[in-house]
């Protein structure tokens, strides 16, 4: 499978999405301009690669910021995850939140509440 | 403009200078919201923040909010008035900085058709608390879609929790069809 590498912008995140080396990762910030234009490759590379996916998959979330558009895209990230449970795939979600920023923890909550997936909450101190 | 306009422009200059200060107005802006003013405004706004030293926190939710804000005009001002300065995601933008608090305004026109529904949501998002608002925005992010211009309807559900407080707002009639919109959001400095 192809590999993703975006690299972060301080509009859009960074996003590595590599199969063959089990890095699946969403990091920085996210508000681009166009949020269904970024998000789509992502969606779709999601798609095909839960056709036949790693043995175990661990979905890192490491965003210091994301306007409200893009939660509802990380949201639909998240169910594709959830679809990928509900067949029988391991995969966990890691959120990682800086230990001082609560409501970056609370969105992490709630996104749990949402999707049926595991889902493990990390806080780090921004060195 | 003849000398007696130039002297009289001048000390509206003066005048607007004295009003900004009077308000402690930081940021004022009329025009069309792209996604480079919106990465402008907050940078410059951020930077402020930051050699002020204000707290993380409250560095946090100012940006969320004019994100916000500022997306809301960009994606939803409509395209009406007879003249050349009413334009679709144009408005105004201000950011003011008191000894309390930050406040967010935003002006931009609406069809006064669109006013009765976007009360309602306002209205609504300011009968919740906490908890309310928690609910209604997973709600909206479930259930919701995004507008063809990329709206999710998430933002002033947003900007509710990320001030704690009310939706404060106005609609100024300009004319038979449309209205001025004023959304002011107040973000203490002091937790």
């Amino acid at each position: 499978m192809e590999t993703i590498k975006i690299m972060g912008t301080d509009d859009t995140p960074t996003v590595i999405l590599d199969a063959q080396n089990d890095i699946f990762e969403i990091s920085g910030r996210s508000l681009p301009e166009d949020v269904t234009a970024f998000y789509d490759p992502v969606l779709t590379w999601l798609d095909e690669y839960s056709s036949s996916p790693n043995a175990k998959t661990i979905f890192t979330f490491k965003l210091v910021y994301f306007n409200t558009a893009s939660s509802k895209l990380l949201l639909d990230i998240l169910m594709k995850l959830e679809q990928m449970t509900e067949a029988g795939n391991d995969v966990l979600v890691r959120w990682y939140y800086p230990e001082d920023d609560e409501d970056m923890q609370e969105a992490g909550e709630e996104y749990a509440d949402i999707v049926d997936v595991p889902f493990e909450q990390v806080g780090y101190t921004l060195s | 403009m003849d000398k007696k306009n130039v002297k009289g422009f001048l000390e509206f200059v003066y005048d607007f200078y004295k009003s900004m200060k009077a308000h402690e107005i930081t940021l004022v802006y009329e025009g069309e919201i792209t996604h480079q003013i919106t990465k402008a405004f907050t940078s410059l706004t951020e930077s402020n923040m930051a050699k002020e030293e204000e707290s993380n926190s409250v560095q946090k939710k100012v940006f969320h909010v004019m994100v916000e804000c500022l997306q809301n005009i960009s994606k939803h001002a409509d395209s009406f008035g007879s003249d050349d300065f009413l334009f679709a995601g144009r408005g105004i933008f201000m950011v003011s900085k008191g000894d309390e608090e930050y406040h967010v305004t935003t002006g931009n026109v609406i069809e006064n058709a669109k006013i009765e529904e976007l009360s309602k949501i306002l209205d609504h998002i300011n009968t919740l608390d906490k908890e309310g608002l928690k609910q209604l925005y997973k709600t909206q992010m479930r259930e919701g879609r995004l507008s063809e211009k990329g709206g999710a309807g998430l933002g002033f559900i947003d900007i509710a929790r990320k001030t704690g407080r009310k939706l404060e707002y106005h609609f100024l009639p300009i004319d038979e069809d449309t209205s001025f919109f004023v959304l002011t959001s107040t973000i203490p400095r002091t937790e």
